[in-house]
Parts: C-alpha cells; sequence; structure tokens
C-alpha cells in the first residue's frame, strides 16, 4: 500500500464572482521514501495542493476528493485531528525562510518548541535534540548557533533550520513547497543535497514542489506535471526529463536553457497559464497547444498510461 | 529583560525630552514610594489655629542680624476688616529646620529663643510648625499631603494600565485567533463598552458602590471602574494586529509543524504586539492619572482624610479660593509633570517602536 493516496482531489475558493477552482481533480500515489516532484507554473494549483495535503487551506476553501494517508482519510477530519497529523506524520517546509521564522524566537526556541508539542520530553533533552538537529541539517557550530535569532542568519541557514524543524516530529511525509526558490543557485543545490541525504537518513516521503525543472532533477524519483489544475503527465523523472509525452511537459522543458542546446532563439509556450476562473472548454491546454485540433477545444482528455492527452507522442 | 533595558537607554539616549520625563517620573515615584519618611507631617496631622497658613518664608538671619542655619518662625493670624486673615511671625524664638527629624527627612528642631528678645507673654514658647507649600483649610501640610497623595495617583495608572491591558490582551487576542462567532460576540461586547459615555459610566458605577467603604477598597475599585472602561479599545486594536499576524508565514508554518493553537497565540502571535503595548500603555498612564483626578475632584474618588492629587484640588474648586490661598492649586502643578512626563515617554516610546519614522 502506498504512503499518500490523493483521488480526484478537488480544490475551489470563493470568490465574488463565483468559485475558482485552484485544484481541479488531481489523483497521484506516493510510495514510502518516494520524492515526487509537482512541476508547474505559478497558477497552476501546486501550492493549493500542498496545502490541502496539510489540512491549512483557508476557511473559505471547499475541498473534495479522498486523501488517504497509510489507509487514514484525512479529508473528513476535525481541525483538532489534523493538528495531530501536522508535525507528526506531515509536515511543511515553506518557500520563503525569510519569513517563516518568528523573528522574536530564537533557532534553539523553534526546535524547542516543535520536539516538546511532539514528544513529551524535557526542556533539557529537547535543548539536546535541538543541537543534534541542527548538526543534522550542517549548521556549523550548532550549539551556538541556539541562540541566534532568525534575523541573524542567512537565507541558506534558516532554510537548514525550517528544514530542521520541519523534520524534527519526525514526519512520514514531507511537503517541499518551492523550498529553494528565495535562493541563491549555490544554495539551492546544498539545500537540495541536503534534503536527499535526508531522505536517505530518514527514509520519509517527499512532495517536492517547484516550477524548477533543473532542481526537480536532482532530487524526484517521479514527475507529476501540473497545469491549470490538473496533472497533464506523471512518469518516472527520467523518462519524463527525457521523453516528454505532453505536448505541455514538451514546451517546458524545451524552455529551459541547457536542457536542450541549441542555436537561436530559446523556445517559449505561446500564450499564458489561464485564469482558474475560467478554464478553456475540452483540454485545458488546447489554447496554448501546438497540435491541438477539433477534439482538443471540446473534451477534456482522460488520464491514460500517465498522460491526459489527446495527442500524445508516442512512446519511444 | 536586557534588551528591554537596552532600548530603553537607546531612547533614552536619542531623545531629550524623554531623558527629562524619565527623570522626572523617577523622582516623582521614588517619592511616592518614600512618602511617609519624606512627608514632614502624617496627612491627617492638623493644626486648626493654621487653618490656610501661607507657605512658611524660610529665614536665614535673625533678628539681631546673626546669621543660622535656615529657619522658621512660628506664625498666628488676626482678621482685618474684610474677614481676611492678616498673618503675622511670632519674631520670640526660631525653628531651625534639621534633618532627620522624629522618624521623617526633615522636620522642625526645637524652639530657640530670639537673643535680646522679650517673651511677650509667660516665657511658653509656641510650637512651631513647618509649611512649605502652605497649609489647608484645616492646618495640614499640604506637601506631606501631597506626596502622600501621589502614592494613589501615580500607581492608579500603572495598576489600571496593568488591568486594562491584561483584558484586552485575552479578549483580543481570543477574538482575533479564534475568528468566528466569538470573535463577533467579543467584539461587540467591546463596542457596547465603548459606546457608553465613559464618565457617566465611571459615576454610575461608583455610585453603585458604597460610599463609605475603607480607603483601599475604594482605591481598588476605582482601578478596576477605570480598567473596566479602558480595555475595549485596545482589545479592538489588538484583535486587528492578531488578525493580520495570523496571515504571517511563521504563524503558517507552526501551524504546519502541528504547534497547538494557544502556544501560536501566546508565544508567536501576541509577543509581535508588545512593542505596541508597551506605548499604548504608557501613552495612556495619563488618562487613568487624570480619571482618577476627576473622579476624587467630584467626590467619587478617594475621600478626606485619605488624600489624592484630585481631591486635594477639591479646594482649589472655586475662583475665591484660588485667590486667597493660590498654593491649593499646587497638587495640579504635579499632576501636570506627571501626565506630561508620561505623555513625552510614551511619545518617544512610539517614534522608536514605529518603523516608518525616523528618529525624532
Amino acid at each position: 500500500m502506498s504512503l499518500l493516496s490523493v483521488r480526484d482531489l478537488r480544490v475551489s475558493f470563493g470568490s465574488p464572482s463565483g468559485p475558482v477552482h485552484a485544484v481541479d481533480g488531481i489523483s497521484f500515489r506516493l510510495g514510502e521514501g518516494e520524492v515526487l516532484g509537482l512541476v508547474g507554473e505559478s497558477g497552476c494549483g501546486k501550492s493549493a495542493t500542498a496545502t490541502a495535503l496539510c489540512g491549512l487551506l483557508p476557511a473559505g476553501a471547499r475541498t473534495s476528493g479522498s486523501i488517504s494517508l497509510s489507509g487514514q482519510e484525512l479529508t473528513v477530519l476535525p481541525e483538532d485531528a489534523w493538528r495531530r497529523i501536522r508535525g507528526r506524520r506531515v509536515s511543511m517546509v515553506f518557500q520563503d525562510p525569510m519569513s517563516s521564522l518568528n523573528p522574536l524566537m530564537s533557532v534553539g526556541d523553534h526546535l524547542v518548541e516543535t520536539l516538546r508539542a511532539h514528544g513529551d520530553l524535557p526542556a533539557r533533552e529537547a535543548r539536546a535534540e535541538a543541537v543534534q538537529w541542527l548538526r543534522r541539517v550542517g549548521i556549523p557550530d550548532p550549539a551556538a548557533r541556539m541562540s541566534s535569532f532568525p534575523h541573524e542568519l542567512s537565507g541558506g541557514m534558516r532554510q537548514r533550520v525550517m528544514i530542521a524543524l520541519a523534520l524534527c516530529p519526525g514526519p512520514d511525509l514531507l511537503l517541499a513547497d518551492e523550498p529553494t526558490t528565495a535562493l541563491d543557485v549555490t544554495i539551492q543545490a546544498q539545500i537540495l543535497d541536503l534534503l536527499a541525504r535526508l531522505r536517505d537518513e530518514l527514509g520519509m516521503a517527499m512532495l517536492f514542489i517547484t516550477h524548477d525543472l533543473g532542481v526537480v532533477e536532482r532530487v524526484a524519483d517521479r514527475i507529476a506535471v501540473m497545469y491549470a489544475g490538473g496533472i497533464a503527465e506523471e512518469g518516472p523523472a527520467a523518462a519524463v526529463l527525457a521523453r516528454p509525452r505532453h505536448p505541455y511537459s514538451r514546451g517546458l522543458l524545451a524552455s529551459v536553457p541547457g536542457f536542450h542546446p541549441r542555436a537561436g532563439r530559446l523556445p517559449s509556450i505561446p500564450g499564458s497559464v489561464p485564469s482558474p476562473r475560467d478554464w478553456p472548454s475540452g483540454c485545458r491546454f488546447h489554447p496554448r497547444c501546438p497540435v491541438a485540433d477539433g477534439i482538443c477545444t471540446t473534451a477534456a482528455p482522460t488520464a491514460a498510461d500517465g498522460v491526459a492527452c489527446h495527442h500524445p507522442e508516442a512512446t519511444a | 529583560m536586557s534588551p528591554a533595558v537596552a532600548k530603553l537607554r537607546g531612547i533614552l539616549a536619542a531623545n531629550r525630552a524623554a531623558r527629562w520625563s524619565f527623570a522626572v517620573l523617577c523622582t516623582l515615584y521614588l517619592l511616592a514610594l518614600l512618602a511617609p519618611w519624606v512627608a514632614p507631617y502624617a496627612g491627617d496631622d492638623e493644626s486648626r489655629g493654621r487653618s490656610w497658613a501661607p507657605p512658611s518664608s524660610i529665614h536665614l538671619r535673625e533678628s539681631d542680624g546673626s546669621w543660622h542655619t535656615p529657619f522658621v518662625r512660628s506664625v498666628s493670624f488676626t482678621f482685618d476688616d474684610d474677614a481676611q486673615r492678616v498673618w503675622t511671625e511670632d519674631s520670640s524664638c526660631r525653628y531651625p529646620i534639621v534633618l532627620f527629624r522624629g522618624g521623617h527627612l526633615f522636620g522642625l528642631a526645637d524652639a530657640l529663643p530670639t537673643p535680646g528678645w522679650s517673651a511677650s507673654g509667660g516665657g511658653v514658647a509656641p510650637s512651631g510648625r513647618l509649611y512649605l507649600l502652605g497649609a489647608d483649610a484645616r492646618g495640614r501640610d499640604l506637601l506631606s499631603r501631597i506626596l502622600l497623595g501621589s502614592r494613589v495617583s501615580l500607581t492608579i495608572g500603572v495598576v489600571g494600565v496593568a488591568i486594562s491591558t491584561a483584558i484586552a490582551l485575552l479578549v483580543g487576542g481570543i477574538a482575533g485567533f479564534a475568528g468566528g462567532w466569538i470573535d463577533g460576540a467579543l467584539m461587540r461586547l467591546c463596542e457596547v463598552v465603548m459606546l457608553v459615555p465613559a464618565f457617566y459610566l465611571l459615576m454610575l458605577l461608583r455610585a453603585a458602590l458604597p460610599l463609605d467603604w475603607d480607603s483601599r477598597v475604594v482605591y481598588l475599585s476605582i482601578v478596576l471602574i477605570l480598567s473596566f472602561l479602558g480595555w475595549a479599545g485596545l482589545a479592538r486594536i489588538l484583535r486587528g494586529m492578531i488578525r493580520s499576524l495570523r496571515q504571517s508565514d511563521w504563524i503558517l508554518a507552526s501551524r504546519a509543524l502541528g504547534t497547538h493553537p494557544w502556544t501560536i497565540l501566546w508565544r508567536h502571535a501576541l509577543p509581535q504586539t508588545f512593542g505596541f503595548l508597551a506605548v499604548q500603555a504608557t501613552l495612556s498612564i495619563p488618562g487613568y492619572i487624570v480619571a482618577e483626578s476627576g473622579l476624587s475632584l467630584l467626590g467619587l474618588g478617594i475621600q478626606d482624610p485619605q488624600t489624592s492629587w484630585g481631591n486635594l484640588l477639591e479646594e482649589a474648586m472655586s475662583i475665591a479660593e484660588i485667590r486667597l490661598h493660590p498654593w491649593s492649586l499646587l497638587p495640579g502643578l504635579f499632576l501636570f509633570a506627571a501626565v506630561l512626563s508620561w505623555n513625552l515617554l510614551g511619545d518617544a516610546l512610539r517614534d522608536a517602536f514605529d518603523p516608518r519614522g525616523g528618529a525624532s
């Protein structure tokens, strides 16, 4: 049995001009210790998916479908039960390490608070364990850093602290919502290596959300490409990156410099991401798709063999 | 604690008005603390023969031309044709002002006869009385009463603000954090408290309580009444701050880590408002001081023989009184100094905590 199984998850937000369907029927599975890269442009529903997975959607959001963690259905849980899931079973690292730490609390206090919220351990032991966690995420001189405040740390260091915080309760699943987007490229690489190493050490599964294909290549076992609230293509990372079958994945990969070196202008996908208030009819990618024809404008494709497209590229 | 002290030092170093205010307040509160010792007389130590005695003249020179340490004369009065008091000094003896006299910081020593001055009467020296700031209708020393009264007037603001801030933190914190119907109910409650005209409610509440209570109970009831009126506005502001803080990334992050909502509220949300609260508390202390004075002035607060600056000013309510014995206005000067200092200090704190304003 897989650790996480999401079936037909829909998330919509109320708005004055009617409901906005941010996530519109996505399904995927995640095995124990597996890393799924969730890739897509801004506004495609990646973050709403992650937020739904830890039950932190704002009060006005409506969710349907099923999220099942080790066989436990999460969508029906009351807030109190969600709180016991969060941290202990599902934890999250956010995009912006600059604002995700309380500016008035020291690094040590953050860790001690989280450790004590989940395990009934005395303050002294919690501090010792907190130092261990700081060391584990590669913070030099961890004992001295315990009393540092967030503003005294660099962005990379703060993200390391966030990772330690997210992992110290021992979750089975880590949701990493663009954890490297706000960081320098060199720091990004370090954080990715750290996450990969911690995954090997601790064995937690990870849902790695990013818009950056270069990042997802480094960490993901499998990749799901999201477009306009749905999953366009899903498959093993190497296969999707080497031979994308959905026209959107192909366009996305082609527009990354360095993946397929060529001369001339860097290709881009024409048009822009449609608004969740007003999805196009049929296949939502058809207005921007180079291979779209009549059927694409009327019928939404169903996912077959990991690809939701009427005209997928044949497997080689 | 030490970052707060360092912050205060920084503010005082940068702002001269704040420095002076801080010094004035420290002096006033120190005097209030030591009042029974600094005041030369007990608050109810009266001398009816010296009703409305003016501030004592302090002499250094005897009538024979010799120099001495500061001393005062005994005074007595007769009425003139307009039935006004005419004060005369009795030059038969002098009363040196000495330190550490009879358990007080300073007082009058025993009478020393003036050399070469033959006593008119039987040779019994009249008793002396030191009135540095004059006397009231019953011949009580105004300075002593101001000092003793400052204990009420100066603490009522601090205690009142502490209580109302605690209520505001609780109500505003819970309302902002819980949201929904709890928020709605608590905010409507705030509005009800706010919409009643404050001073009438104050008088109503005071009138509802027995008038013959012990002065300590009266003090406590005044503090509670004032706090009861003061919390609502602050609670509304705090609720707004907590609501916006609730959207902040670190609160979302701590929710994602499974932190208990109470922990989030007390450890992550409320501490962010403490800078604002420090400013708000400092700026609202003067309001409490003035409100207590107003209440006591109307005879609803501290009652004679207990003293506070407000009920001392009761004696300066008519222009005729002020014309005849202007020193009865002096408690107002102390009130003014305390209120102005708290306001200036509050302004300096606000400037220091305001992320947008430059240091002024």
